[in-house]
């Protein structure tokens, strides 16, 4: 039995060590909001927190998690950068099908709790790894910043 | 919120159908007013030669309920493009709603309401919804709004005519009294609805123009919004398959003696194409995919390589093709002044949404569910009760969002494959295509070879000929609707081409490619057909000794809504500023989806190369516009899809196989490569064109007509060639 802290909650899963977290969220939890796109770590769609940090939940086994805290799209939200995030990525309307958004997310709120402030080449490089598709990518850039100057 | 069966809804036969009749009314199970009506979806092109029956089928309702909510039934499906909100807005402006308590559900599938299955087809596609909702759909609710006004007047006792609607709301001048619609539904559904009601003007709209939120959006920002691929189905287990990597190939040999050890592997489903793990996660499920040793029986197409597919289609379109539009004498134009001949070639290229090809099913003995986010949902239907042999209204189908269609969800061989997998499963199963799998059996956006000539005299084109070849992919789609041996999709843009040219033939060789099977793809024949015309236009301008936007404008007249975006894009763009060296800007202009779009685009290309894009300014006359927010939203987004495929589409094929596999060598566009866009939306009292497809086709030849100004280099094919910028290479 595997024993985690998502969102603030104790969850423990019958799973094997091995199996990528991504997969313990969506189809053994039911927290689907993260979102699988490629299993290769190329998209950023799965990106959750660990220990406050983005990580791709399609290459990170369950077993190498230990105590540290995993917060999901689910539960971004209760953080200020995410609730600042998520509010900033509808008042620009980032999202169009929306599928790549968890993890886009999840990279923003990343960001702006370590770097409060970012310029456009902090956000290339916290973003460049978030695929989106429907190529919202400039509405991204506009809402990281509207978060950054929100209070 | 459930969805009543959309038959159920539709109260007793009409009398006396009417072919005039556009609107049924009723009184719905729980009280609410229910209005019928017809959206005629995906019928545009297959009725250009056919007629279709006028008996009334309602496909889209209005629910109208005692707390006042709003539902429309739309059989549109929401894949990002925001019609769940801009189609609802139509409803609300000619309702007089309050927006906010407008609400939208998908409609279950309901080919049996149409009077013909062949053409009536629930379709979301071709950058149609705006376009076949927004006649109907105020017509619906300007029906609806007159319905509730006499009702309201019914109860006062007073003339409707001194009635007036607002927010909701029935108000009696005179009186000062006012209703709810909340308290009016009941009386309404007792009255007949009109058929003729008045329609707003333009200038009456509260609604329609407005930059308004989306609707969808706020769970999708949560995390909480449910697409196809995040069904849980009560006992649900979870597949990932494998299809011979050959197209065509069948399974030969499965030794599963590792996979069915693995923990968490529940059974292995092994069927004549492809073999499927089933598991208690996915991750079972790819460890006993993985595990198992599968000898294929490749077939014939093993020996097919990506050689073959451009030596056919180099061949192929050396013949004459079928005249798809005539003008003038073309032999003759082609005959006098300076000619120039150039080919042009676009090649294959996967969707690759970024949410993977999946299906739920649930297989029983008496019925069959499917969950899934289709653009076609009665085609989901209609497969999946073919696999399994049940009666159609048996089989129901749960349409979801969907993440990113971009034209794969037009198809349902991912339905069929889950049914074919689910009928050997005894509970429900999620199948979940691994993104090697999503992008090695796709339906890919066809290679296409243009062959274009045109003779200038006196600086303007005398003459012209298009020879487009390429994949029927409507022959296969849509089959009634390719007649004469044209694709309607594959010469659009091209027949009705923008310019002023007095002897013109467009002509279509019909192409298949080996092995490879084609599908429509964001932005369809056009993008294919812009891409040849506009860079062919600069090639022409060069030639001509004319600035290329000049060249353009002078041959617009007959278009003049083109030439209006083209002289704002021109001023917008700062078309003739100096650049430094090897900058460039290129334009391009199109007519497509009956929208009017001229785009710029900015580049810098290196010694090595490497393309920069710089920034791309559009300027669009789209008709009306319902949410220009989202119009600008579709551009933006567009353009970079079209940026994707000029920067780094290709699939190629080798030994019937497809090369590529996941996004490290299919690859997107990123955050830090995407470049300033600016879309300027021109005021019009047109009807709505479509909007979702243009950007893609406005990117590709803006961005390769300015590498051709930057560098003197004419790409005659996409995707960009370094090697050719470089000049290591030629064109």
């Amino acid at each position: 039995m595997t024993r985690l802290q998502i969102n603030g909650e104790v969850r423990n899963a019958d799973v094997p060590a091995d199996m990528p977290l991504l997969w313990v969220l969506r189809d053994v939890l039911g927290l689907t909001g993260t979102k699988f796109g490629c299993g290769i770590g190329q998209c950023g769609a799965c990106t959750v927190h660990l220990g406050g940090k983005p990580a791709r939940s399609c290459l990170l086994p369950v077993g190498l998690i230990g105590e540290r805290e995993v917060t999901t799209i689910e539960g971004v939200g209760a953080t200020l950068a995410g609730a600042k995030v998520q509010k900033a990525w509808l008042g620009v309307e980032v999202i169009q099908c929306g599928y790549c958004q968890s993890g886009q997310i999840m990279s923003a709120a990343a960001l702006l709790a370590g770097t409060p402030n970012p310029d456009d080449s902090d956000i290339d490089a916290a973003m460049a790894g978030n695929l989106c598709r429907c190529g919202t990518y400039l509405r991204i850039r506009d809402a990281i910043k509207r978060a950054a100057a929100s209070r | 919120m459930e969805i009543i069966p959309a038959r159920s809804i539709v109260p007793g036969e009409v009398a006396d159908p009417s072919r005039r009749e556009i609107l049924k009314a009723g009184l719905a199970a729980g009280g609410a007013l229910l209005l019928g009506f017809h959206v005629p979806l995906g019928e545009g092109r297959a009725t250009q030669s056919h007629t279709s029956t006028h008996e009334f089928a309602p496909n889209a309702f209005i629910r109208i309920d005692r707390q006042g909510q709003i539902t429309l039934i739309m059989p549109q499906v929401e894949m990002g493009q925001g019609v769940y909100t801009s189609v609802p807005m139509i409803l609300a402006e000619e309702l007089d709603a309050a927006f906010d308590q407008v609400a939208l559900e998908a409609a279950p599938p309901n080919d049996a309401l149409y009077g013909n299955p062949v053409f009536h087809i629930q379709v979301t596609g071709n950058s149609n919804s705006i376009r076949a909702f927004w006649i109907p759909l105020r017509k619906a609710g300007a029906g609806a709004r007159v319905m509730l006004v006499e009702a309201a007047a019914q109860m006062w006792g007073v003339d409707p005519a001194g009635c007036r609607t607002n927010n909701s709301e029935v108000f009696h001048e005179a009186s000062g009294r006012r209703l709810p619609y909340a308290a009016l539904v009941d009386r309404a559904a007792k009255l007949t609805p009109p058929q003729d009601a008045p329609l707003k003007s333009v200038a009456d709209f509260k609604l329609i123009g407005k930059p308004l939120k989306r609707l969808d959006t706020p769970d999708k920002a949560k995390g909480t919004a449910l697409y196809g691929i995040d069904m849980l189905p009560e006992g649900v287990k979870f597949a990932t398959l494998a299809a011979c990597p050959v197209f065509g190939g069948r399974v030969g040999h499965v030794d599963d003696r590792v996979a069915k050890i693995i923990p968490g592997v529940r059974q292995i489903v092994v069927l004549d194409d492809l073999v499927a793990v089933v598991g208690d996660h996915t991750w079972a499920a790819k460890q006993g995919l993985d595990a198992l040793n599968i000898t294929w029986s490749e077939g014939p197409n093993a020996r097919v390589t990506q050689a073959d597919v451009w030596n056919q289609i180099r061949a192929a379109s050396q013949r004459e093709g079928v005249v798809a539009k005539t003008l003038g004498d073309a032999e003759k134009g082609l005959a006098q002044g300076d000619r120039m001949d150039a080919d042009y070639e676009l090649p294959f290229l996967a969707h690759a949404p970024m949410e993977p090809m999946n299906c739920t099913v649930h297989v029983r003995p008496d019925a069959c569910e499917v969950w899934v986010g289709s653009q076609v949902v009665s085609r989901a239907q209609a497969i999946a009760a073919k696999v399994t042999g049940l009666p159609l209204e048996k089989v129901i189908v749960h349409n979801q969002l969907i993440g990113g269609g971009f034209g794969r969800r037009l198809e349902v061989d991912g339905v069929e494959k889950s049914a074919r997998i689910a009928k050997e499963v005894d509970s429900p199963v999620k199948v979940v295509w691994s993104r090697e799998e999503d992008v090695q059996h796709d339906l890919y956006r066809p290679v296409y070879h243009d062959r274009m000539t045109a003779t200038l005299s006196s600086g303007r084109i005398v003459g012209w000929r298009h020879r487009i070849a390429g994949s029927a992919v409507i022959a296969r789609w849509l089959p009634p609707a390719f007649q004469h041996g044209i694709d309607i999709d594959a010469v659009d843009s091209a027949v009705d081409m923008p310019y002023d040219i007095p002897n013109l033939r467009v002509e279509y060789v019909r192409d298949e490619p080996p092995a490879v099977p084609t599908g429509f793809w964001r932005g369809v024949g056009p993008n294919n057909n812009v891409f040849a015309i506009e860079s062919f236009m600069d090639e022409l301008a060069k030639k001509a000794g004319r600035d290329p936007i000049e060249f353009r404008r002078s041959m617009l007249d007959k278009t003049p809504r083109l030439k209006a975006a083209l002289e704002l894009v021109a001023g917008k763009a700062g078309w003739g500023r100096p650049l430094p060296p090897r900058n460039g800007r290129g334009v391009a202009v199109q007519p497509s989806f009956g929208s009017y779009i001229a785009t710029v685009a900015e580049v810098e290309v290196d010694r090595s190369g490497e393309v920069s894009v710089r920034r791309i300014v559009t300027a669009v006359d789209t008709g009306i516009v319902v949410n220009p927010d989202t119009v600008v939203a579709q551009l933006q987004g567009g353009l970079i899809f079209g940026l994707t495929a000029a920067f780094y589409g290709e699939v190629t094929i080798d030994r019937g196989r497809i090369q590529q596999s996941n996004f490290h060598d299919y690859r997107m566009l990123r955050i830090d490569e995407v470049p300033a866009i600016e879309v300027h939306i021109i005021q019009s009292g047109e009807a709505p064109g479509g909007i979702g497809e243009t950007g893609v086709t406005a990117s590709l030849p803006a961005v390769r007509n300015a590498i051709f100004a930057a560098t003197g280099i004419p790409l005659r094919r996409m995707p960009i060639d370094r090697d050719v910028l470089a000049e290591r290479k030629s064109v």
